[in-house]
């Protein structure tokens, strides 16, 4: 009816053997030495490194957020600056437009005038010429007329061409 | 099938003189040498089961470390991240919230505690293995030495030798009359139950955790054995059978909780013993 092995003859369990107690602290030291001397220095150095990795990387990319911010800002002034030449250069052609479309009417008005006058000119020129010549004309006839009706020769009086002159200026002058 | 297990061939009638059930004592937690010399001490220094499976344990504490960081990577993968959980715990929880300043440097020998302490009490369930190393007095009890030594250097280093002692056996109470109860006491308290307790605490958990499962599992095949009968002796060996196997089956996952929880439990006192020695006594 033992049904456990042979060990069995009553030992108090409170009483350990010197050997277990020796190998219980060889155990354990060699575990404490391993950990404390290579593995957690090891996992200590890998993660200060790591801290000092995510650090530098979070201060980098603060740096490049400050450095593009004043980018947009830089860029934001040049578009503003870029506007307002845009407007102030629409207004001066604008302005231009209505200045050459001034001088333009001034000068159309100019050379109208001036055509204007030179036909005006053209015309007195023609009528004061075709006047004298008409007046000649007249003269002549009606000195034709009174020579045929006083029968005498009165080209070369100067009288008769006095009266002549003056029947002219008369009709000129009731007209 | 019964018949191939010679422990436990019952062949008796169930209820007779010589057929008791066979309650396992004291006797299981003693082993047969594996090999045996004679120590310096002149006893006889035996190679057991229990002494190979501190061995194994500091092996398997050793490779699971040096395996998470021997080659620690910035990035952790695989092993490394479980190791850095378990270092991160013991860095903020024990270190930092326990013994606060100062308290990086106990990291090594609070996690060197733990580990190989909760490793020993885990062969209680694993299949084959089978047994709680630390339900050996021998362990507990030179850990807790170990931890013993530890906080009174500690309080001897950081307080010096005068003040430390003095800071224990004379504590800042008022009335000073009642020191006449509280020295003997605190002594009492600090160097000598405070040891005890704590090698004894782990000792006996595991213990009566061992004994409990090899009751229920012995009873599952003695009980077993009685269905070879006819009536109700049968009846009762098949519901009893099943009764104890569960009855196992809870008490492993129970054992399991309690291994966790004794590791813990020594290790937080051991941080706590440091943090008292550090810190002028209250």
């Amino acid at each position: 009816m033992n049904w456990i092995s042979a060990a069995g003859e009553q030992q108090n369990v409170l009483l350990p053997p010197l050997f277990e107690i020796v190998i219980g602290l060889v155990a354990f030291g060699v575990v404490f030495v391993v950990l404390s001397k290579l593995a957690l220095p090891k996992v200590k150095a890998a993660l200060e490194e790591r801290t000092a990795t995510i650090e530098g990387g979070i201060e980098r990319a603060e740096k490049m957020q400050t450095e593009a911010s004043k980018t947009l800002v830089e860029y934001r002034e040049q578009l503003s600056q870029a506007r307002q030449e845009a407007a102030r250069i629409r207004t001066e052609a604008e302005g231009e437009r209505t200045n050459v479309i001034a001088t333009a009417k001034q000068e159309a008005q100019v050379v109208a005038l001036q055509v204007t006058q030179n036909a005006n000119a053209q015309i007195d020129a023609e009528k004061g010429k075709a006047v004298s010549q008409l007046r000649r004309e007249v003269g002549e006839m009606a000195l034709d007329l009174a020579s045929k009706v006083v029968g005498a020769s009165l080209q070369d009086d100067a009288r008769a061409k006095a009266v002549i002159d003056q029947f002219i200026s008369e009709l000129e002058g009731a007209k | 099938m019964l018949k191939a297990l010679p422990l436990l061939e019952v062949t008796c009638k169930f209820g007779d003189d010589n057929c008791p059930f066979p309650a396992p004592g004291a006797e299981i937690f003693f082993f047969p040498p594996i090999a045996s010399f004679t120590g310096p001490d002149g006893s006889a220094w035996e190679f057991n089961k229990p002494v190979l499976l501190a061995g194994i344990a500091a092996l398997i504490v050793i490779i699971f470390f040096m395996a998470a960081f021997a080659r620690p990577k910035l990035v952790p993968r695989g092993m490394q991240n479980l190791g850095e959980v378990v270092y991160f715990f013991f860095k903020n929880h024990f270190a930092r919230d326990i013994i606060g300043q100062g308290g990086d440097k106990y990291i090594p020998l609070l996690m060197s505690l733990f580990s190989f302490i909760w490793i020993m009490n885990l062969f209680s369930i694993v299949p084959g293995v089978q047994f709680p190393v630390t339900s050996r007095f021998a362990f507990p009890l030179i850990l807790s030495l170990i931890v013993y030594f530890t906080f009174i250097g500690v309080g001897i280093k950081s307080q010096g030798v005068g003040a430390y002692f003095k800071g224990v056996a004379f504590p800042d109470v008022q009335p000073r009359a009642i020191l006449i109860i509280l020295t003997p006491l605190e002594i009492l308290s600090t160097f000598i139950i405070r040891p005890a307790t704590l090698a004894i605490r782990l000792f006996a958990n595991m213990f009566a955790g061992h004994l409990l499962l090899v009751i229920f599992s012995v009873s599952t095949w003695y009980l077993l054995n009685l269905t070879n009968f006819v009536g109700a002796v049968s009846v009762v060996g098949y519901v009893g059978s099943i009764a104890s196997f569960m009855m196992t089956g809870i008490l492993t996952a129970f054992e399991m909780f309690i291994q966790l929880l004794q590791a813990y439990i020594f290790t937080l006192l051991t941080a706590m013993f440091i943090a008292e020695a550090q810190s002028a006594h209250h």
